[in-house]
Order: C-alpha cells, then structure tokens, then sequence
C-alpha cells in the first residue's frame, strides 16, 4: 500500500513517530560535544597528579632496591654513549635508572627485566651495585603468578636472601656476564652467582634468575665502560 | 516523613534491598567475581561504578525528551563510556597501586549491564531527581555487593581485613577464596543464604495465615 492510499491521520501518526535525520545528527553531535569536553577536561585536570604519582611509582621501586639512594635519573645507552631518556626510547638503547646518593654520588643502577612465569611475564626491577658487581635486590614490576605458591617470591625469606649479593660480574672482555645468573633447584645452590628456587614455585623463582640475567646481560656490557659518564649527578 | 520523601527513600531503597544488583537480579558478575579480592577493591570498584551510574543516569535523564529513540543506545554508550574515562583518570591520580589491582575491570564498566540497564529502564523515563536518586540505591547496592564478597574472599583467603592482618602469622590463609573459584563460593554461599531467607519468611508468613484462618 503507498502512503498516498492511507488515510491522512495515518500518515501524520507515521511523520510524527520517525524523527527526522536533522533532528538524529544534531542530537549526537550535541552529545559528542559535551562527552568531549567531559573527557577532555577530566584529563587535563588529573594529568599533573597522575604524572607525579607515576614518577613516585618509579622512585618509590628502585629505592626499595637500593635503600641509601636519594633520587634517580633515567638514562638510556647504546654502545656509543649515555644520554638522561626525553622522549621515546630509540631502537637498539636500553633504559636503566641511575640511583644517586644525598652528595650526588652514583649509588648504583637499577633496570627491569622480565620472563615468562606461570601464569604471565614476571616483570623485575633489580638493583646493581658497582663496587660488588652484584645484584644487591629485586621487586616485582608486575606479575600474574598464583596467589600464595608464585608470590612467595616477595616474601620467602630464604629466596631474598639470595639477593643480598647476588654475584654478577662481567667477564674481561666487557662483553657479558662473567657467570650466567641462573636459578637451581632448592637446596642445591653452591655458587654465587646462583639462585635458590623457592620449593614448590620453581617456576617463578626461574623466571626471575632468567629475567634478572637477560636484562644484566643486555645492559652491564653497555654500561659499565660508560660508567664515568654518570658517576656524579648532572 | 512526607510523601516526596518517602517517594525519594523507596527509590534509593529499591537498588539496595528489592531490586539489588547484586543478589537479585545477578546482575554486573564480571567485576563482582573479578575484583573482589580484597575489601578495598571492591568498595573501590563499588563507588566507581556508582559515579558512573549517578552521572550518566542524571544526564540521560536530563536529556530524555531530546533524544531520539532511533539513535538512545548510541548516546547512552556514548555518554557512560564519558564518565568511565573521567573515573579511570581519577583513579590514576589518586593510586596507581589502586589502579593496577583493578586492571581492565575500570574499563569494564563501560559494558556494566547495570548502568545501560538503568539508563534505559529508569533514567529515561524518570525526572532527574529521581533517576539520580535511583542510580545512587542501584550503586550503593551493588558496592554492598561487592562488599560482601570482598570481605569474606579477604579474610579466609588472606587473613586481613582492608589489608588489616587479622590473625597473625601462625594464620595459613585459605588460598583458593582469592582464586577465581572463590568468588563462586562466596557468591554462591551468599545467595543460597539469601534463597534460604527470603523462603524462611514465605514460610512464616504462610504459617501465620494459615493459623488466622483456623
């Protein structure tokens, strides 16, 4: 049946049921417009809090690594130097924080590392102390290990032990680990270099010795002939 | 209390008691198994989501007479995707631990079949004042919810309470109520108290008739 054949009060029922596509477009763009300006101001209004408590955040982690340090500087380096990070990390440069005493000394360096635990990437943040070479403490950046087996990591007393000095000196020819940085099965560590898995989450307590010397790996060969560069605070 | 009042109470007091998200309607399982963990992240993820619901329902109601039926679901999303961004910003600059242990559940809330249920149901057909006042029973409702689940998850699966050690070190924390299964127990165990309740009070309720009547 066309329109024309309805009777008239059909079809004035049937226009004022359907809103016209004006009408619809200018609707949602009125709401756009204020969803945006919503969201736009609640970021610019939280931006400054939210960048503040990020870099407390990062303080805040590696002074748990390296207690007597005072403030960080975030540096990136390649084989050709050691710049403090601006923008975007370049390809091929890794980032390391460098930990600074109150007299502005260099306390020691602290990077993250990751590897795959058992439920996801068990993300690290270790410290590193020169005068040792050793890795002197870790934290966890992030994880998704199993509540009460995997998380003993940060609590097992035994295992943090192991990060007292944990030896990770580089080899002669600066171009990597002396002794790889490797877990054992419980009970069986003998060397220094070596980690204790915690009984019953050796899964996790692996992913850490791994992600510890993949990033030590990486980034002391780099570091290390560059070390005059940052020894005081800039 | 006058009849505006009272109108006002029944309104606040339906999300929490009659209508609870939560327990009666079983509505919002994502973050109600997801996040309650812990006390603290469910009375997080509790208010979060209530802010979402007051603001979006005020809004739409605000907005209900020019916005075209054809097009409501896409300003009603549009419109609570809005103040989930806004909460997620806040939560950033208030905690970021905060943050971490709520994950992708913020932006979850976006999909929280509570607030585009509430939208839809009530806030478009209601006067701001009462669709506030409906969106803030639905979410003080649903954080008690959460609550309820968060508080017994985090004392049998990590013996505190708010991050409060309850029990001491000697305390072998019942591990699997902060694993997922947990928050099917818990849930699980409240609502079979709830079923047990409310049928508890049938009873009665037909036991005092049936003595009327003899």
């Amino acid at each position: 049946m066309s329109i024309d054949a309805l009777p008239p009060e059909a079809t004035a029922a049937q226009a004022a049921s359907s809103t016209p596509t004006g009408a619809m477009i200018r609707t949602l763009g009125l709401v756009s417009a204020i969803c945006g300006l919503i969201i736009v101001s609640s970021y610019q209004g939280t931006l400054s809090a939210v960048q503040a408590n990020k870099q407390i955040a990062v303080e805040r982690a590696v002074f748990k690594v390296l207690p007597e340090a005072k403030s960080i500087v975030e540096y990136q380096v390649t084989p050709s130097g050691v710049s403090v990070i601006t923008g975007e990390l370049p390809a091929g440069a890794v980032k390391f924080f460098g930990a600074y005493d109150d007299a502005g000394k260099l306390n020691g360096i602290a990077a993250e590392g990751g590897a795959k635990g058992y439920g996801d990437t068990v993300r690290v943040l270790f410290g590193y102390k020169l005068d040792c070479q050793c890795v002197v403490g870790f934290g966890v950046v992030s994880m998704r290990e199993t509540p009460g087996i995997g998380d003993k990591i940060l609590t097992d007393k035994d295992f943090l032990a192991n990060f007292v000095a944990l030896d990770a000196q580089l080899n002669k020819e600066l171009s990597g680990l002396a002794n790889e940085v490797k877990t054992v099965k419980h009970g069986t560590k003998t060397k220094a270099w070596e980690i204790d898995a915690i009984a019953g989450a050796t899964i996790t307590s692996r992913a850490v010795g791994r992600a510890i010397n993949q990033s030590a790996q990486a980034l002391l060969p780099l570091v290390v002939p560059q070390l005059d560069k940052i020894r005081t605070k800039s | 209390m006058s009849l505006e009042n009272s109108r006002n109470w029944d309104e606040f007091m339906e999300g929490i008691w009659k209508q609870n998200p939560t327990f009666v309607m079983i509505l919002g399982m994502c973050p109600t198994l997801a996040v309650t963990v812990s006390a603290m992240n469910a009375i997080s993820m509790g208010l979060a989501t209530t802010f979402v619901l007051v603001f979006s329902c005020l809004l739409i109601s605000l907005m209900r007479n020019v916005v075209p039926k054809e097009v409501r679901i896409a300003i009603y999303i549009v419109i609570i995707a809005t103040f989930v961004t806004a909460v997620d910003y806040a939560i950033q600059a208030i905690s970021l631990a905060l943050y971490d242990a709520l994950g992708a559940f913020i932006q979850l809330i976006v999909v929280n079949c509570i607030i585009l249920g509430r939208a839809e149901a009530h806030a478009a057909k209601n006067p701001p004042l009462p669709a506030a006042i409906n969106a803030l029973g639905m979410g003080a409702g649903f954080t008690i919810g959460l609550l309820s689940l968060g508080v017994v998850r985090e004392i049998l699966g990590a013996g505190s309470l708010f991050g409060i050690s309850l029990f001491g070190a000697s305390f072998q924390p019942w591990v699997i109520m902060v694993l997922p299964p947990g928050g099917f127990f818990v849930l699980g165990s409240w609502l079979l108290l709830f079923a047990w309740w409310a049928k508890r009070k049938e009873r009665l309720a037909a036991a005092v008739e049936v003595n009327q009547h003899a």
